[in-house]
């Protein structure tokens, strides 16, 4: 079954190498290199870049990416559910419901204390 | 099946590459991208043991998740990182006792075993013998696994708030 993967190891293998090979060795024999102070600052959406760009993120960002692990977990939860769902029948579906229920009570709490409002 | 050993040693050696990495870098966000190789090579590592759905969780939740998460928690922090951080602190030797413990551990695991850990490995496809074990065996530690993802998220909630208030 591991057989099945050298495909995506290939594809891999290839994909990184197409990347490698035209930016590092094509792109640089057929590029003009003229550098100059302007060029090489940071692109900022046409504005001049002010201060570095190592800035102190706001907590708010934090949250929402648990939120995202949290709710990853639970659709990981759901793949083999759904894979062996025709052979398990009713009390799996009444198993799955309560899990998500479970979940969607944090959910809930999280929309009422506001965690996924923006301000 | 030959051809298993050089790959198990190409990922073996991209994953404790990057691990090395990880430890020993000096630009945290560098580290934090290397753990993300590291992490990769590790799912190489489960599809080689037949079992590709951790293969694809390990993706799913590490790549995609928890180094998201290390990101953002880099990025909160003020600069923590630069040429002259230090990589060694106190708990060295502390933490060496602990690693050195686990590696024998291990060490001993593969060599002798143990009997009480062993569970028999399915040969077929695993997501459907995953997705049966779990609704009908295992249905309690899967109902608890969502109140922890539960207390996770409420904890969670409640600490970013003690932050900004």
């Amino acid at each position: 079954m591991a057989a099945d993967y050298a495909y995506v190891g290939l594809f891999l293998l290839v994909g990184i190498l197409f990347v490698v090979f035209t930016i590092e060795v094509l792109s640089r024999l057929l590029r003009p290199s003229r550098p100059n102070p302007e060029k090489l600052s940071t692109y900022e959406c046409g504005e001049r870049p002010i201060g570095g760009s190592w800035i102190q993120f706001h907590v708010r960002y934090y949250l929402y990416a648990l939120v995202y692990i949290v709710f990853a977990v639970e659709t990981v939860f759901l793949f083999p559910w759904a894979v062996a769902f025709h052979r398990l029948g009713f009390f799996a579906f009444i198993e799955m419901m309560i899990f998500i229920a479970i979940l969607l009570v944090g959910l809930a709490y999280a929309w009422k204390k506001g965690a996924l409002e923006w301000v | 099946m030959s051809i298993e050993l050089p790959v198990f040693y190409f990922l073996a050696a991209i994953t404790i590459g990057a691990a090395l990495i990880v430890v020993l870098g000096r630009n945290i966000v560098h580290c934090a991208f290397s753990l993300v190789l590291a992490f990769f090579g590790v799912a190489g590592l489960y599809v080689l043991l037949d079992a590709e759905f951790l293969a694809a969780v390990q993706v799913l939740i590490y790549v995609g998740g928890i180094t998201i998460l290390l990101l953002f928690a880099i990025m909160l922090t003020s600069r923590a990182s630069g040429p002259g951080v230090r990589i060694l602190n106190e708990q060295l030797g502390l933490s060496a006792l602990i690693a050195g413990g686990l590696f024998f551990l291990l060490i001993y695991a593969l060599w002798k075993g143990i009997p009480a850990l062993a569970i028999k490995v399915p040969t077929q496809a695993n997501v459907p013998t995953i997705g049966r074990v779990l609704m009908t065996s295992y249905v309690l530690p899967f109902e608890v696994a969502s109140v922890l993802l539960l207390a996770a998220l409420v904890g969670a909630l409640i600490l970013a708030r003690k932050e900004k208030d």
